[in-house]
Formats: C-alpha cells, structure tokens, sequence
C-alpha cells in the first residue's frame, strides 16, 4: 500500500478536520456547505474502499500502515496508523454513520450552522482518528478530540436541560477517560517496554507477560475506566440523560460510533495484553453487564414515555451483551461484540435519526401524546420500523449476527447469564414493538389532533431519507453478508487471542 | 581579603554570560530616560519599544543558545549555566514580553502612570532570569526579593482601587513572612554546614554543590532538616502551595489582570525552578523532602480544586485553580526528590511551558472583557461572548481547555507527561488525588466555557452587568492567535522542541 501518492487513513482523519479548521476561518456559508460535503464523504468513501481492498487473511497482522513521528518518538509516542480485522469493521462503520449524520447535519437548517458543521466534522476526524490507530496514545487522544465538541454541542444545540446534561455527560465521561488513560499509563510502564505501540506492546508481553496482580489491577481499572465510557450499570446515567438532551447528528455519532471506543479498548487492547487480568475480572463483567444493563435497564426502558431518552436507554441496555461477549473471554464472543458493534452503531444511529424525523412532525417526544403517525407518513413508519426490528435483532438485518454469536459463545461462560441476556431480547421487542406502535399506529390522541391540524406532517423528506437509507443499506447488507466483515475479524482475533484462550480455560476448570 | 585574592575573584566574573540580563537591565532604565526625553505625545512610543527591544533580546539569546558557558559555574559559583536554565531564562523572558503586551490593553483603560510599569516588569523578568540560574543562597536570596519587591509594587499598581492596594498589602505582608522562613532557613543550614566539628564541614557553606556535599556526609543532623523544612516552606509560599496559599484569592483578585498573569505564570515558574535546584541540592534528604513534598502536593491539588468550585470571579477563579496547577507540578517534584529522574524534570518543564501558552490566553481575554473596575470580573460578564466575540471566545475555550487538561492541547500532554513520571516514581496515591482533581477542575473550566458560549436565561428588561469589551487592537489579536494554535499544535506535535525538553 506504499505505492500510493498519499496515506488513505491519514487523509480520512485529516480531511474532516482540516475542512474544519478552513470553516472556522471564516468560509462564507455557502462555501462551508459545499466543503462540509468533502468532509464527510471523504472519510466514508476511503473506508467503504479499504474495506474493499482488506485481505481476507491478515492474521495478527495490520494493514494501510504508516508511521510519523510526531517528536517524543523516543519515549514511544508516534502516530502510527493502520488497520486490522478488528478495527477494520469498525472504521468502516464510523465512516458510513458519520456520512449520515453529517450529510443530515447539512440539511437540518441548524441555528449557527456553520459552527455546528465545525464541531461535527472534528468528531468525525476524532472518530476515524480511534479507529485507525495502532499507537494507544493517539487512539486516546483522538477519542478525547471527538469527545470534547459533544460537550459543546449538547450545552449549545441540546434540548430540555442541556445545561445539566452537558456538565454531567462532560464529569462521567471525563472521569472515565482519566481511569483509562491511568490503565494505559500502567500499560506503557508494566510492560516493560516504555512504548505505546500496540505492535512493540503486544509481542512484549507475549513473551514476557506481566504477573497476575499487576495484570488485575490493569485490567480492573481499564474496566471501570472504559465501562463508564461505555455506560457499564451502574455508571450508565449519563447516558440516557445526554443522548436525550443531545441534538440529532451529535447523538448519532456519540451513541452509534464514538460510544464503542470503551468495548474496542477491551477488545483491541486490554483482552491481548492483560488476559490474566480479564480473565480474574470476567464473571463481575458479566454479571454488571447482563443483570444491570440487559435486565435493569432493559425495565427502566420499557416505563419511558419520552421517546428520545427510550433509545438512549435501549442503547444502554444492548452494551450490555456487549460486555457479556467481552466477558466470554474467547474468539467467537469477542468478534460477536465487534459485529454487534458494528450493526448497534448504526441501528441506534438510524433511530436517533428518526426519532429526530418523528419530531419534527409531531412537535413532542412524548409518545402517550402521539398516534397514528403512519397514516400521514407512511414512509417514516416503515423505517422507523425497520430500525426497530434491526435493533431487537432480526434475522436479515447486522444485529442478529453479532447477538447470536455471542450467546452461543456464552453459553460455554455461564448459561445461567446467558439465558437471562436472552429475555433480553424479549424486552427490547416490547418496548422496541411498544414505541412503533404508540408512534405510529392506533388512535390519534386529542392533542396530537391540534398538533395535525397547526402543522400537517408531511413525510420524509430525501434530506432526511437519504441518510437513513444509506444507514438502512448498511445494515442490509451485514445482515445479509455478514462474512465480509466477519473473515477477516476471525483471522485477526485467532491470531492475537492465543493467550486469552488458554487463562479462560483456566478460570473455568477452577 | 588581600589584592591578589580579589583579581582571582573577579577574574571569575564573565560578564558576557549574564549578557541577556544586563541588556534586559538597561533597556528598563532606558525606558525611564525615554520617557524623561520624548516630548509628552510621543509616549505611546515607550511600550513599542520595550516590547520591541525584549524581543529582539529573546532572539539573540535564541541565537546563542548553546552558549559556551553551559555547564561551567561562574561568579565564583553564584552561577550555574544549564541546558534548564536556557530554557527558563527564554521562558521568563516571553512572559515578560506577554506581560508587555497585556499591560498596554489594560494600563489603556487606567489614569496611571504607563512607563514604570514596564520597567518594573522587565526588572523582575532579569531577576527572575538570573534566579532560574542560581547556585548559591546569597544569590537565590537577593534575586528572590529583587522579584518579591518588585511585586509589591505591581500588585499595587492601581493605587485608586481599594482592593489593589489591600492586595499589595497582603501580598507585603505574606511575602516578608515567607522570606523571613526562607532566610532563617538558610541560616540554620549556613550554620550547621558550617560547623567545624561535623564530618565535611565547609568555608562556603552558602554553595549548593558544597552544601550537597556536606548533606551528604551528615544524612540526620536535627538543625540541618529544620533549615531544609523551612527553605522549602519559604519556597512553598512563592508557589502558592498548601499550607502557604492564603493570600491568592485575595492578591490575585486585586492585582492588575497583567500581573495577575505574571504572577501565575512567572513567580510560580520560578518557585518551580528553585524548587527543582534545591530538591537535587537536598537528595540525601530524600527520605525527609519527598513525605513533605508528598503531602504538600496532594493538599495543594484538593484544596485548589475544591476551593475554585465555588468561585464567582474569575479572578479568584484562576488562583485558585492556579494553586492545584502548583500542586500537578509538585507531583513532578516528588518524583524529582524521590528517584531523581530526568524524564521528570523535563516533564515538569513542559507544562510550565503549557501553562504560560494557556495562562496568558486566557488572561488575554480577560483584558479585554474586564471593565474599568479591574478587580470586578464575574463569569457573568461573559455571557454571550461567543457570539458578540467569537474570536476572543474561541481563544478563551482552547486556553481553559488546556488548563484543564484536555487533548489535544498542550496542557493535556503536560499533565501526561507528569503522570507517567510520577507512576514511574511509584507516587500511586498521589495521582490518584491528581486524578480526582482533574476531574473536579472539569466543572469549573467548562462552567466558565459555559458562561462564555451557552446562551442563558435573562428576565426582559433586567439590567446589563455587562462592562463594555475593548477592542482587540492587531498586535494583541496576533498574539493571542499564536498562543492558542502554539497551544494546539503541541498537544499533538511537539516535534524537536519536545525531543529536546523531554531527552536531555
């Protein structure tokens, strides 16, 4: 891939940010428009054409890299960029989910538009930027440079109490990004090998691992850490809260993509460096996982009435399987977290949008005060609908995949945990069915009456159709063929999860 | 002392490696005689000039950088040059240029008299130059009070508030309070050390290499840890670090927002750089500094998080964050004292470095935002800045921002740095504390953001708090622009200049 005149990870990271950095020097409006295409388009079709080009076999090893040194070289700091059969399914669904929102971000007609497009496109590097790093500094740093215009969005742009939500989204995530860069710190020093390169990092502590207490603590700490980001029960209200007050494109690219950082963290880094130390911590993880966030949460979703703050719920209730697969500790639960990951980024994404769509027709997210929507909007309906089934997870649509393979992976954990995540599915078809039905079909209700009669709904615009069908497409054709996502990922995780194998074992004969 | 004792003893005097100092020296008393000279309408010359002539001063001493006295003691062993003291005396030397230039915004808007002020200001910035350098008490001691003297006149310097000159009082008072520690500090130590009856005693006890010397080989003399408590404690005071922290909110909230700044960034950079020299002076006392440092940094960080919290004006607000900056630095210098490791000290260097970049930012737009009434800036007076002054709003979110740690600002790779070398030194507890407080310090920076950018509520027809902005002439515009992208880029390339700090 050296051949090419310029670096594809690089320049998906840098096209966002510089059309960025050109806005905020005062481009005209309607220039920025027209860039801000650039910048989300750019880094989306660099990702659907890598994914194209990814080699079905790479093993342990990555793909597309390059290396710059950025000056602390010698204290093992250095942007380094690639990609493997883990990040590469993830960087592909940044790109398309960041495509959607931005190019509905366009269109949206935003107060301080241009200011908006600004912050979005410097998540949107932020996003690919994690993704496409194999240096854990920089996939930090890129994480916090997508972080910190979420903040800025919710406090600016956000709904009812975005002033609170902004401050407590800003502390919980805040708190949980400083635990984990205290874990990689632990990492850099423990290992030995005073560098934050995964590769260097990862044939290190193949040969020398590190001992098991040092490798608890590790791992404990990266768990709390990155569980927060990740909304592991009870470290979850953020969540609901922020993605309820968040506006619509910001929501997407936090909840769908920027929000799995935490369970790549686990997956990419803390997994194959510190297996003793998840191996010790597994069955705590699961059980947080499957009793606080499926369980738990799962009932708090169904109570909710406001239909914002339900997805958010629902999208902190389905992390739960995520760390259930974590937990499972072996290849085939790992790779079923990164499909689900994949396919929940951009179902959740769909649902943000939509939900966004559903407003702006009935003027309240408040679904006792809805009804009947789908007589006027029938397109939306059928949407809205097919989001719903894809993130209750049926067959034909990405999500199935990657909840099937991690319950037939955990069934070898605990059956006990797993046949409890199962129910799991069970509430999100009520309260996932619940919403579709109280949204759109049924009586009209009295209020939502006058509401019609002041504004008639119109259906979907091809502004806001345009990027639900390419999330839509999206999730198609990985429900469909999942395995062009999946072979790759496989090889990847069979290559670097050697070690993880044989302490899970262990765990489990104890 | 006999004639040919003095001729070796002035030979030792290389005036040319104090060159930066003596033309910094002469160009403040060249000030005063401009002003004597030009006629009254010429005056607003005088500050171009000063800031003019300090930078072309910081080019030359860019040009010689690797001067050929590094490494040699000079001044029969007043002096140290260092790589270190390179780096601080360019750092005190762009803080004094940074003061310049905020001191023309905000003296705009003052009846008082201008010239003085520069002069003052490029006096200590020498001291403080030479201070950076010192290898002896009598040395340390008179660049010290040369730069404490020359506070208590800028702190007071607007003499027709109230709270200026309440301030330049407390800052008297606290200020000859901790030079009598440090001194009776230095007593005792120059006493002891000097004692014939104890195993390497020495004639010039007041020398820090003859001092670590004499530590060395008396590793539990009682008189010789009260004198190092104390000096540390004199130091302390200058930092603005707990137990010693009283009278920030207050000076900082009266002192002219210029000095405010110099305060924050300059005098606790040049605690910091004495603190470094004597820590490394008072190794063989590791085991008696480090517990002292230990729970001196961990107060600091609490107390200065916590106490910013509530805090309304922003003045008091940045001190008191200021104090847990001091605290952040002091966990490098715990690592310093307790494993001697390099990677600390050029930790530490880097978020100074930060630190002034993000300090001065935001000093910057505080004045301009600030009114008449200097001491009086509430976080309300920024309401709506990000729409009235976008400009200004956006360097005053990447300045807080990289306060607060927050990549890809410099600060962020300041605290990382920090953090590395003190889980490298083992100080777990204490970057736990550091943890937590960087984590409270969050609310308040981004409340201020907040204040600045979120729109708020406002009864109709409630009356505007709000003191008129200034305008933001080119030159301030120029460098509060080059502050904040200097910010930004080394957050994420901190390329040879990097290398250099963190690898020497």
């Amino acid at each position: 891939m050296n051949t090419l005149p310029v670096d594809p990870l690089l320049l998906s990271i840098a096209t966002p940010l510089v059309v960025a950095l050109a806005i905020g020097l005062g481009l005209q409006k309607r220039h920025s428009v027209k860039l801000a295409y650039v910048g989300f388009g750019v880094p989306a079709l660099i990702a659907v054409w890598l994914w194209s080009q990814f080699p079905g076999d790479p093993g342990a090893s990555y793909v597309f890299m390059t290396r710059y040194n950025t000056g602390l070289q010698d204290l093992g700091f250095t942007l380094a960029l690639g990609l493997n059969g883990i990040s590469m399914p993830l960087y592909v669904m940044a790109g398309i989910v960041g495509l959607a929102a931005g190019l509905y971000a366009i269109q949206s007609g935003a107060e301080r538009l241009k200011v908006y497009l600004m912050l979005l496109l410097v998540m949107q590097g932020g996003l690919m930027g994690v993704f496409a790093s194999i240096d854990i500094f920089f996939f930090y740093f890129f994480h916090e440079l997508a972080l910190i215009p979420t903040f800025i969005m919710v406090g600016i742009w956000g709904g009812r109490d975005r002033s609170y939500a902004a401050m407590k989204m800003t502390i919980y995530l805040t708190a949980g990004a400083m635990l984990s860069l205290i874990g990689l710190i632990a990492i850099y020093l423990k290992s030995g090998a005073e560098t934050f390169d995964m590769i260097t990092l990862r044939t290190e502590l193949m040969m020398h691992p590190m001992e098991f207490v040092t490798q608890k603590y590790i791992f404990g700490i990266l768990m709390v850490g990155f569980g927060t980001l990740v909304s592991l029960w009870p470290l979850h209200t953020w969540a609901p809260l922020g993605y309820g007050a968040a506006p619509s494109s910001a929501a997407m690219l936090h909840a769908g993509v920027l929000k799995k950082f935490g369970l790549y963290g686990l997956i990419q880094i803390a997994l194959p460096l510190v297996p003793a130390g998840a191996a010790h911590w597994a069955m705590p993880l699961a059980v947080l996982g499957v009793v606080g966030n499926v369980l738990i949460i799962g009932f708090i979703t169904i109570a909710q009435r406001d239909l914002k703050q339900m997805i958010g719920y629902s999208s902190v209730m389905h992390m739960g399987y995520a760390f259930l697969g974590i937990a499972c500790l072996s290849t085939l639960g790992a790779g079923g977290v990164v499909l689900m990951m994949v396919a929940h980024g951009l179902s959740v994404a769909l649902l943000f949008l939509l939900s966004t769509c559903v407003y702006h027709r009935t003027h309240t997210f408040d679904m006792a005060d809805m009804g009947g929507l789908a007589q006027k909007t029938p397109v939306l309906a059928a949407f809205f609908v097919t989001a719903t089934m894809a993130s209750i997870g049926l067959p034909g649509l990405a999500n199935f995949w990657g909840e099937l393979a991690i319950f037939v992976a955990a069934w070898d954990f605990s059956p006990t945990l797993t046949a409890l995540s199962v129910a799991g599915v069970v509430i999100s078809a009520i309260y996932g069915l619940r919403s579709a039905a109280r949204v759109f079909f049924g009586p009209t209700s009295e209020q939502f009456n006058g509401v019609i009669a002041a504004h008639p709904p119109a259906d979907l615009r091809w502004s806001e159709k345009i990027p639900a069908l390419i999330l839509i497409i999206a999730l198609l054709f990985i429900g469909f063929w999942p395995k062009s996502l999946s072979t790759p990922l496989d090889s990847a995780l069979r290559a670097l999860y050697p070690a993880v194998e044989a302490p899970a074992a262990q765990v489990v004969s104890r | 002392m006999n004639y040919e004792l003095l001729q070796a003893a002035a030979a030792s005097n290389t005036w040319g490696a104090i060159l930066p100092e003596l033309l910094l020296g002469c160009l403040a008393l060249g000030l005063l005689v401009l002003e004597i000279v030009l006629p009254k309408k010429r005056h607003d010359l005088i500050p171009a000039l000063a800031i003019a002539g300090q930078v072309a001063i910081l080019v030359g001493l860019f040009i010689n950088f690797r001067t050929g006295y590094l490494g040699e003691t000079t001044f029969n062993g007043l002096l140290k040059h260092t790589e270190s003291g390179q780096f601080l005396r360019a750092f005190f030397l762009l803080s004094s240029i940074l003061v310049s230039v905020l001191g023309v915004v905000a003296l705009a808007k003052q009846k008082m008299p201008r010239i003085e002020f520069f002069h003052i200001v490029m006096v200590v910035s020498a001291a403080m130059m030479l201070l950076a350098q010192a290898n002896h008490f009598v040395l340390l001691f008179v660049a010290l009070e040369t730069i404490t003297v020359g506070f208590y006149i800028l702190v007071s310097y607007t003499r027709s508030n109230p709270l200026s000159l309440e301030a330049g009082l407390k800052y008297l008072i606290m200020g000859a309070l901790s030079s009598g520690l440090l001194l009776f500090g230095i007593v005792l130590l120059y006493g002891v050390a000097g004692n014939p009856a104890l195993p390497a005693h020495t004639a010039e006890s007041m020398n820090f290499d003859a001092l670590r010397l004499f530590l060395a080989a008396n590793p539990d003399n009682v008189l010789a840890s009260i004198g190092i408590v104390l000096v540390l404690s004199g130091v302390a005071f200058k930092v603005g670090a707990v137990p010693f922290q009283i009278w920030i909110p207050d000076v900082y909230q009266g002192a002219p927002t210029p000095v405010t700044a110099f305060l924050a960034v300059a005098s606790k950079a040049a605690g910091f750089a004495i603190l470094l020299i004597l820590v490394r002076t008072f190794a063989p006392y590791a085991s008696l500094t480090t517990p002292v440092l230990t729970i001196m940094a961990a107060a600091t960080i609490l107390f200065g998080n916590l106490a910013a919290l509530t805090q309304h004006n922003v003045k008091r607000l940045l001190g008191l964050s200021g104090v847990a900056h001091a605290g952040y630095l002091l966990l490098g210098v715990v690592a310093v004292s307790a494993t001697n490791s390099a990677l600390a000290v050029g930790a530490i260097q880097f978020y100074l470095f930060a630190y002034l970049l993000a300090s001065f930012a935001v000093f910057g737009v505080m004045t301009h935002v600030a009114g008449m009434d200097d001491a009086d800036q509430d976080l309300d007076h920024y309401a709506d800045l990000g729409k009235t002054h976008p400009f200004l709003a956006t360097v005053l979110a990447i300045g807080l921002g990289s306060l607060a740690g927050i990549p890809p600002l410099a600060g962020f790779m300041g605290k990382l740095l920090i953090f590395i070398a003190a889980f490298k030194a083992g100080l777990y507890g204490l970057l736990g504390v550091a943890i937590f407080g960087v984590v409270i310090s969050i609310y308040y920076y981004f409340g201020w953001i907040k204040a600045a950018f979120f729109s708020t509520w406002k009864a109709e027809g409630a009356p505007d708090t709000r003191p008129a902005r200034t305008e933001v002439s080119i030159t301030a515009r120029l460098t509060l622009a080059s502050l904040a992208l200097a910010s930004i880029i080394l957050g994420f390339y901190q390329g040879p200049f990097g290398d250099w700090l963190m690898l020497r």
